[in-house]
This record gives structure tokens, C-alpha cells and sequence, in this order.
């Protein structure tokens, strides 16, 4: 195959520039916008306008008082991660080592669902998860709830939910890693006298690694921002910081804090990525 | 002997596992178009009708709200396609200053997390004084910018992985730069845009959280089936949840078989 050789020139730049400007006008602009938000003065409103006042109390003060949400949705964000790791990883291994000729089938069917609306399926989970539903009653009768006991407005049923709304952004990374993996070289350990269990984690594992990362970043960044199923399946008690955002942008106005929040966020996010890749000695994905 | 027979298919049995429960609420979903409701706040299935199906827009906000999710992710496919596709080209085809830089910006929408995106929108839309004109525009703009970096990176991947051999052929044969791209170079490369613009409505369609925050006083559908989830869901919501997984069926399963019609054909 003839390597394609890329053309110097002005047209590259032409087709290119429209894109640029777009993400640059509505995404690297407003991330400005965001930061000189968070700095204005608390006191202002909509209506009054704002300041420019470098009011960096603004974070320290957001962080005060919604610190729990914060905390809240990194941890519910990491518990749907592993969760759907274990169960993506399991999909994703059998697609692409067990399915033979229905391979791309498997595929196509994972990603189906998730073409019908995120409201709908996770409005589906509230159905499925109600008080006097199927999976709340047979739990009741295991004695692993309550009599009383329910699955609605608890942690339990906002991670389901995120598990659930999450898996193929786990699914798709985790198969196409495992699908380059050459069996030669699974055969090779199983000839080696190495048993299924240390074939996998020898070989297959650290092979699978790449996905396994941005399977868990893809995962974990909309998860811990997400509000969708916290409101829809969980109660004031399962807050998570999505929501916070939300309500202070669209129901109490406050511009800056909102905005400080957002930030606190995305660094934070942006912090535990950069040491998990560390960490993963996957740099290069970057 | 049946030991290792189970041994062979156990991670298969527990995959479909895995892939049977991501259908358990598209059932409900679909059972639910059907379902008779015996009061609007008691979400549950009371008995079977058609009505749900016959009449899907007994609340008119409904529709008007589908249809705008529509028309807005129909414009934000067609510009991000457009837009996404000719950068593609640019990445793969060019040399430029600041391959690297690039790669980044086109990757960082894709990574960022919703609620960051929307809001710093939404404080761009207000520091330029637009907070009273927010709603569609405002909608749409968002939709492309974050369809944008999808297309770029689905149009990307099949524009790298094709064999330029073919072209050279073509030009070998005294066809024109023009003759070449549009008989030979785009439809290698069609699938790829289709796959992109199926994707980036999908997405459009379906975008709630950044949405939400520049809509001003417009509704999209996302939006309707939140407000509406909060006092009690018309059946009718689960009659178009049914039709857009129906719809995407047809469409990833025929795409499935074009493909396999075409290497069948290939390899004949």
C-alpha cells in the first residue's frame, strides 16, 4: 500500500478553518466566559449586571456549601465506572472472542438501545425499580430489603442508573482493544502451561489496557456530571453536582457561583484523569 | 466432558446476560405504548390498548417539541456533517502548523463533561447579551458544536484506514482532480459520512443537559419528556421511544446487510 502523502498548501488550512472557528467561537470562548463568570461579583444579578471583581471567594464559598454533591458525584461517577468495567468487560470480551460469525450482530445490538431517548430508558428504570414493582418484591422476599424497604431515592438506584445509561461508552473502547488482540498469543500462553486465569491476566489483561482507560475515562467524565438520574431515580438526598449547576444557572440565577462550581468540577475531573492515566502508563492515549 | 463444554460458553452465556439486561427497559418502553393507564399519576401497567398508537399527539406539546428536536437535529447534522467532514479531509489529506493543537481541540469537546459545556454557553450567551433571545438558535449552535468532533473523528477514521490506491489508478487513467473525488474518493468515503450524520442526529436528538441550559423559553422533546416526568407521563411518550428504537433497527440492521451484500459481492 502507497503511503498517503499529505499535500502542503492553502486548501488544507480553507477546509479546516470553518471547523476551528466554530469550536473555538462556542467551546474555547464560553470556557473563557465560564472562568470570567465565576469571578464576578456575587452580589450582582441578571438584571443589575456584573462586575469583573476577581472575586475568588466565589469558589471557596461553593465549595463550602456544596461540597457534599461534589464528593457525591465523583463517588457515585467511580462506582458506576467499576460496575460497568466488570459487566462491559464481560460483554465486550464475549463479542469479540466468543461470537464467531454473529460478531458484528452483537455489536449492532449492543449499541441499540441506547438510540432510544436517555429519558425514556431511564424513566423505564423508575418503572422497573418502583415500590410495589417486580424487583422491589422479590428482594422484599429474599429479605435483602426491608418489608418496608425500597430501591427509589437511594444511592442504589441512581448508580443502577448510571451503570445502565453508561455501558456502551465502556463497551465500544473495551471490544476494540480486545478485538486487535492476536490469539496466537493466548494460544502461546495455554501452550506455556499457563491456566486460563493467568493466560488472561498475563496476556489478555494487560493487552486490553488501552480500552480499559478510555473506556473508564468515557465513562466516568459524563457520569460524574450527570443530573438525569439522580432527578429522575434518586431524591434531594442523592444530590449530585450536576444538579446544583443546573438549578443555580436556571432557577436561582446565580451566575458566579454556578460558574465557580462548573470549574471545580472540570479541574477536578481534568486532576483525577491526568493521574489515572499516569497511573494506567497510558500517556499516549492523550 | 460437560465441564468443559460449559467451561467453552460460559463467557459467552454471561455476555448475552449482560446484553439482555441493556433490553430490559426498551421492553418496558414498548409494553408501555400499549399500556391502558387507570390514573395519570400511577405509572404501571393497568391494561392493553391501541389508543396510545392511534392517537399520538392527544397532548400537542408533545409533537410541536418532537418536531422541533427534529428540525433542530436535522440542521445541526447537516452543518456539523458538512463542517466535520471537510476537516477530516484537512487532517488526513494535508499538512498543516499545528496538527497536534487540533487534534486536541476536536478531542476535548468529545471529553468534557455536559454540564461544563452548557454552562460556559450559556455564560458566553449571557456575557454577549443574548440571555433574552435564547432558544432556537441558541439550541442549534450548541447541537453543532458538540455533533462537530464526532463527525471529525468517524469521517477521520474511515478516510485513514482507505487504501489510496484506487485513486492513483484514476488519476493514472487521465482523470481530472474533480472526476477523481467525486467517482472514486467520496464514495469510498460515503459511509463513513452517513455513519457520521446518523450519529450526530442521534446525539442532537436526544441531548438534554446542554439543551436545557440555552433554551430560554423553547421546548425540545428531551425537555417535554422532563417536564412531563415530574407530574405524570402520557403513554404517548413511550409510543415515540418505541418508534425511535424501531426506526434505528431498521437502520443499523440494513446497513449491516448492505455491507455484507457488498463484501459478498466482493469476494465473488
Amino acid at each position: 500500500m502507497s503511503e498517503t502523502v499529505r499535500r502542503r498548501g492553502r486548501i488544507g488550512y480553507l477546509l479546516l478553518v470553518p471547523a476551528l472557528l466554530w469550536l473555538g467561537l462556542f467551546f474555547v470562548v464560553p470556557l473563557y466566559s465560564l472562568v470570567a463568570t465565576s469571578l464576578f461579583n456575587a452580589d450582582g444579578s441578571d438584571l443589575r449586571g456584573y462586575q469583573m471583581s476577581w472575586a475568588w471567594g466565589n469558589y471557596t464559598d461553593a465549595l463550602d456549601a456544596y461540597w457534599q454533591p461534589l464528593l457525591r458525584s465523583l463517588g457515585y461517577g467511580a462506582v458506576a465506572t467499576l460496575l460497568c468495567l466488570v459487566l462491559g468487560y464481560v460483554l465486550a470480551y464475549a463479542i469479540a472472542f466468543k461470537s464467531g460469525r454473529w460478531k458484528n450482530l452483537m455489536l449492532v445490538l449492543v449499541i441499540a438501545p441506547f438510540f432510544t431517548s436517555f429519558l425514556i430508558r431511564t424513566l423505564s428504570w423508575k418503572l422497573i425499580l418502583a415500590d410495589d414493582g417486580l424487583v422491589v418484591n422479590t428482594l422484599q422476599l429474599l429479605h435483602v430489603l426491608g418489608s418496608d424497604g425500597r430501591l427509589l431515592a437511594t444511592p442504589v438506584a441512581v448508580i443502577a442508573g448510571l451503570t445502565y445509561n453508561f455501558l456502551p461508552f465502556m463497551v465500544l473502547p473495551l471490544f476494540a482493544s480486545l478485538d486487535k488482540i492476536d490469539h496466537r498469543l493466548i494460544e502461546a500462553s495455554s501452550d506455556l502451561y499457563a491456566n486460563p486465569f493467568v493466560g488472561f491476566f498475563k496476556v489478555t489483561w494487560p493487552l486490553s489496557l488501552p480500552g480499559v482507560v478510555s473506556g473508564t475515562l468515557l465513562t466516568f467524565i459524563p457520569a460524574a456530571g450527570d443530573f438525569i438520574n439522580v432527578q429522575l431515580l434518586g431524591s434531594p438526598n442523592q444530590r449530585m453536582v450536576g444538579s446544583v449547576i443546573q438549578s443555580l444557572f436556571t432557577d436561582a440565577n446565580d451566575y458566579p457561583a454556578a460558574a465557580a462550581l462548573s470549574m471545580i468540577l472540570m479541574v477536578l475531573i481534568v486532576a483525577m484523569v491526568l493521574v489515572y492515566v499516569r497511573r494506567a502508563g497510558t500517556e499516549d492515549l492523550l | 466432558m460437560t465441564g468443559r463444554w460449559l467451561r467453552e460458553r460460559i463467557v459467552l452465556f454471561l455476555g448475552l446476560v449482560v446484553l439482555l439486561y441493556t433490553f430490559v427497559p426498551i421492553a418496558v418502553v414498548i409494553l408501555m405504548s400499549f399500556n391502558d393507564p387507570a390514573s395519570r399519576n400511577v405509572y404501571r401497567f393497568d391494561g392493553f390498548t391501541l389508543d396510545n398508537w392511534a392517537n399520538p399527539c392527544v397532548d400537542p406539546s408533545m409533537c410541536s417539541a418532537l418536531g422541533r428536536s427534529v428540525e433542530i437535529g436535522l440542521l445541526a447534522t447537516l452543518a456539523a456533517t458538512v463542517l466535520g467532514t471537510l476537516a477530516a479531509f484537512a487532517l488526513v489529506r494535508h499538512d498543516f502548523v499545528g496538527r497536534s493543537a487540533t487534534n486536541l481541540l476536536i478531542f476535548l469537546p468529545m471529553a468534557a463533561p455536559e454540564i461544563v459545556m452548557g454552562s460556559s454557553l450559556l455564560a458566553l450567551f449571557v456575557a454577549a447579551g443574548f440571555s433574552g433571545q435564547l432558544g432556537f438558535w441558541t439550541i442549534l449552535i450548541a447541537h453543532i458544536m458538540f455533533c462537530l468532533s464526532f463527525v471529525v473523528v468517524t469521517v477521520r477514521a474511515r478516510l485513514a484506514g482507505m487504501d489510496d490506491n484506487l485513486e492513483q489508478a484514476a488519476m493514472d487513467l487521465y482523470a481530472t482532480p474533480a472526476q477523481t473525488f467525486w467517482r472514486v474518493t467520496f464514495p469510498l468515503v460515503f459511509p463513513g459520512i452517513l455513519g457520521a450524520a446518523l450519529l450526530s442526529f442521534s446525539l442532537s436528538f436526544d441531548d438534554f443537559i446542554i439543551t436545557n441550559l440555552n433554551a430560554g423559553q423553547t421546548t425540545t422533546f428531551p425537555m417535554y419528556v422532563w417536564g412531563v416526568a415530574q407530574r405524570g407521563v402520557p403513554m404517548q411518550v413511550n409510543v415515540i421511544g418505541t418508534l425511535m428504537f424501531a426506526i434505528s433497527i431498521v437502520i443499523v440492521v440494513s446497513g449491516e446487510l448492505n455491507n455484507r451484500r457488498r463484501t459478498r459481492s466482493l469476494t465473488r
